[in-house]
């Protein structure tokens, strides 16, 4: 119950006038640069950081946190609208938000994102208050053999991003580990496959991939396809909005995507692309219209992007009751923190109550603010897709290089993109299928490196994978998903042969 | 001569009446590169500066940018071609940067640069879980004697200071740094994870990373590294105890080659400058920065010595190969 009385508390501070104003001046900037593929929540909060300087504490600490909501609101629009996931979080939204889009559904994959975001923030802001102390503990103990078994639970459930046919799926998800393979070794700090070029030390940059994959690959398709068969966009087809189906479709993916997202949001190496796509995979397996995946299907946009907002929230637990950053986001609002002198952690709690509770009021103000003022805006998003197609794509092309080159300033960058964007064309051209490349190379680096260090601090018996408990769930989890697929086939078989 | 220094004076009074600065500063226009991801060390180091520097009426304008890539071998390299000559530029490093150009085999190293001075410092320490049996750092020192590969340090990146000091502290009792199980982590926060979760026997880190942990009695703090007791700092140095372990993570600043004796005068005496104004002081407080400010020749002398002991370290432990 005290918890209670502390959030009626936060939500006293958080409704002051002043507070109100830097929550609505952060969700506006964060939205804002969510928008722009490269630039992030956490270059802006750094660029923030020597200009809150002057500010009180409480006040910049619910702009930054307006600013991190706001990242993940932003992200979402252009992946659903031209494809260009803003953050890698949003990647999963494209698959199917876009596909709407196209399909003249913009509108209500538009909403039931922003509407999917609000709830599952709610929620999980929620869970960050009441149940912080109690998870983190949980988050603490999950070692490296737990997260590769999570690994392994992902590899094995992301196969249904594959398409149509699995060795496809598998040769792109190959491209994707071993583009993840590109850089300075974590563990031995050695170089691998960085043919001596000093930008590629620090590996493939996943927003250069996803926006040259999908948002320039896109274009040079389109441009190919320009004299076969003149695709007509249709902006708005049937209801801008949400209908009754299109409600009663979305709001359980948007309880499973938070389910998903906070969880593993709170491991400190969980991040919010492995919810995301775990969410997707789940959708894409419960639908009940499982012929509209791929084609745009709004429990595809309505699961990952609730993930992505629940995870955001779930960062936020081990930030405040340890003062452990575990996103880049997280990393400068700690810094915000101590530029305050201000230290998160088990004391902040017991010292400055009425920040701490504030910023998580904070939080429920920010989520609603986002809502009100994403809905009204999805008329106007649409409108992007009436620009006629030359118009459209060449503005996609020119948005996605200034956001690429604004977030690394170099020849290399560019040319990657421009690489990626061939690379996507072609793979569309033969029917090969994206995401799972960027999938690769988002999983394939973590998967190695919690195993080699999981070997080492076990000096190689490999059995610590199983003493674990967690870990052994999650890989019989794995193995169980793995196997049944093939059972289920054979039983198939089996019975078609009798009839 | 004489017409240009009083066109200068003219310059310089009429800023000051118009800008209220004292008369002698310079009006510089500086940049300032951080040679990593914005939200660093090295970039709040940079923004530290450029928020001193003007607050102090050194400069202007000071203009920060960031050039990421690789523990700061991308954005010397960049440093070294692009700003040959010009004395409006400076780029903050730090120990880092040491083992990053040896180790990536940058082929730009930091005799390229002129070095301006070293401005900060930070003080590295060794922890344990709060329910671990070792107690000290002699503790420590008898667990790596009975079985290195056994005592599994958490700490940052492959090659950096964390990683040194692990190798030191090994090489420092009589254990073979070569086979100390050191296990990288890509961020302070994950690293803290697995000590605190009892994945690894110690961590190592700057003590202001932990510093809110040892408060509250999650970590041991077994020893910091400093040559001295630490005011205020309830922790005993490995010297103390009987280890001769004295390293500190710097960061320095410097500027590009090929520029004149008296080019690098005016920069060295703006940041000596912005050094010793109250705003550099209380950001420092502010940061929980240690001032090692230290200019000119003896700066010079210590990056070489700091750069022969890392390289040293890293033959050791086989990351770079001789």
């Amino acid at each position: 119950m005290d918890a209670f009385f502390a959030l009626a508390n936060g939500m006293a501070v958080a409704i002051q006038p002043m507070n109100l104003l830097y929550a609505l001046i952060g969700v506006l900037l964060g939205t804002a640069v969510g928008v722009l593929p490269g630039i992030g929540p956490a270059l802006t909060v750094a660029l923030l950081l020597p200009v809150t300087y002057k500010l009180d504490p409480g006040g910049s600490l619910i702009m930054f946190a307006g600013i991190y909501y706001g990242g993940m609101y932003g992200g979402s629009t252009t992946a659903i609208l031209i494809n260009t996931p803003g953050e890698s979080a949003s990647m999963a939204t494209a698959l199917e938000g876009n596909k709407m889009a196209k399909a003249g559904r913009g509108g209500p994959a538009l909403a039931t994102s922003a509407i999917g975001s609000f709830v599952a923030g709610t929620i999980a802001t929620l869970g960050l208050a009441f149940l912080a102390p109690w998870l983190v503990d949980f988050a603490v103990r999950f070692g490296p053999e737990d997260y590769f078994a999570l690994m392994c639970v992902a590899f094995v459930t992301v196969s249904a991003t594959f398409g149509t046919s699995p060795i496809r799926g598998l040769t792109s998800l190959f491209v994707g580990l071993t583009l993840g393979l590109v850089g300075i070794d974590k563990l031995t700090g050695q170089a691998r496959l960085a043919f001596g070029i000093p930008e590629l030390l620090d590996g493939v940059e996943v927003t250069t991939l996803a926006v040259g994959l999908f948002a320039v690959g896109e274009a040079l398709y389109v441009v190919s396809r320009r004299h076969h068969s003149e695709e007509k966009l249709e902006p708005v087809r049937g209801s801008l909005w949400m209908t009754r189906e299109d409600w009663q479709r979305s709001w359980k993916p948007w309880l499973r995507g938070t389910a998903f997202g906070f969880p593993i949001g709170a491991l400190p190496a969980g991040g919010a692309e492995i919810p995301t796509f775990l969410s997707y995979s789940t959708e894409k397996r419960l639908t009940k219209h499982p012929e509209e995946f791929g084609k745009g299907a709004i429990e595809g946009v309505a699961g990952p992007e609730a993930a992505n907002n629940a995870s955001a929230a779930g960062t936020l637990v081990p930030l405040l009751t340890l003062g452990l950053p575990t996103s880049a986001t997280a990393a400068m609002m700690l810094a915000g923190f101590q530029q305050y002198g201000l230290n998160p952690g088990p004391l902040l709690f017991a010292e400055r109550p009425e920040l701490v509770w504030g910023l998580i009021a904070s939080l429920f103000i920010a989520n609603a603010m986002l809502l009100v003022l994403n809905l009204p805006l999805v008329g106007l998003w649409v409108k992007l897709l009436a620009i006629p197609q030359p118009w459209l794509y060449a503005g996609i092309l020119v948005f996605a290089t200034t956001g690429t080159i604004a977030a690394k300033p170099s020849v290399v960058e560019l040319s990657m993109l421009a690489g990626f964007g061939v690379m996507g064309f072609l793979m569309r051209r033969f029917d090969f299928p994206i995401a799972p490349v960027v999938i690769g190379l988002i999983l394939g680096p973590i998967a190695e490196s919690q195993l080699r260090r999981a070997m080492s601090i076990s000096l190689g018996d490999p059995m610590a994978l199983l003493q674990s408990p967690v870990s052994a769930t999650l890989l019989g989890i794995a193995l169980i998903a793995l196997v049944a697929r093939f059972v289920m086939r054979g039983l198939g078989r089996f019975r078609a042969n009798e009839d | 001569m004489i017409p240009f220094h009083t066109r200068l004076l003219g310059a310089a009074i009429a800023l000051a009446l118009v800008a209220g600065v004292p008369a002698l500063a310079q009006p510089l226009e500086l940049k300032v590169m951080a040679p990593a991801a914005p939200g660093g060390g090295w970039d709040q180091t940079a923004r530290a500066m450029q928020q001193a520097l003007v607050a102090a009426g050194v400069a202007r304008s000071v203009q920060v940018t960031n050039v990421a890539g690789a523990g700061g071998s991308v954005g010397i390299a960049q440093f070294v071609n692009g700003a040959k000559g010009d004395g409006n530029q400076l780029m903050v490093n730090g120990f880092v940067m040491v083992g990053a150009l040896a180790m990536n085999k940058s082929p730009v190293t930091l005799d390229q640069v002129t070095p301006i001075a070293r401005l900060t410092e930070e003080i590295q320490v060794i922890v344990v879980p709060a329910n671990s049996p070792i107690k000290t750092a002699q503790d420590l020192a008898a667990a790596l004697k009975a079985d290195i590969a056994k005592v599994t340090f958490a700490g940052g990146s492959a090659g950096g200071v964390d990683h040194i000091m692990a190798a030191l502290f090994a090489g420092t009792i009589g254990a073979d740094p070569k086979k100390i199980n050191y296990i990288p982590f890509s961020g302070g926060g994950e690293s803290l994870a697995a000590i605190l979760g009892g994945k690894v026997t110690a961590g190592i880190s700057g003590l202001s990373e932990y510093d809110g942990q040892i408060k509250s009695g999650k970590l041991r703090a077994l020893g910091v590294t400093a040559e001295k007791r630490i005011a205020g700092v309830d922790i005993p140095t490995f010297k103390e105890q009987g280890i001769d372990l004295v390293l500190a993570n710097w960061r320095s600043v410097m500027a590009p080659p090929g520029i004149t004796a008296e080019q690098k005068k005016t920069l060295s005496d703006a940041v000596e400058k912005m050094v010793k104004s109250d705003a550099w002081k209380g950001i420092l407080k502010q940061k929980g920065w240690d001032d090692a400010w230290l200019g000119g020749d003896a700066f010079a002398d210590f990056l070489k010595k700091e750069t022969a002991r890392v390289t040293d370290v890293l033959k050791s432990v086989g990351l770079i190969k001789s």
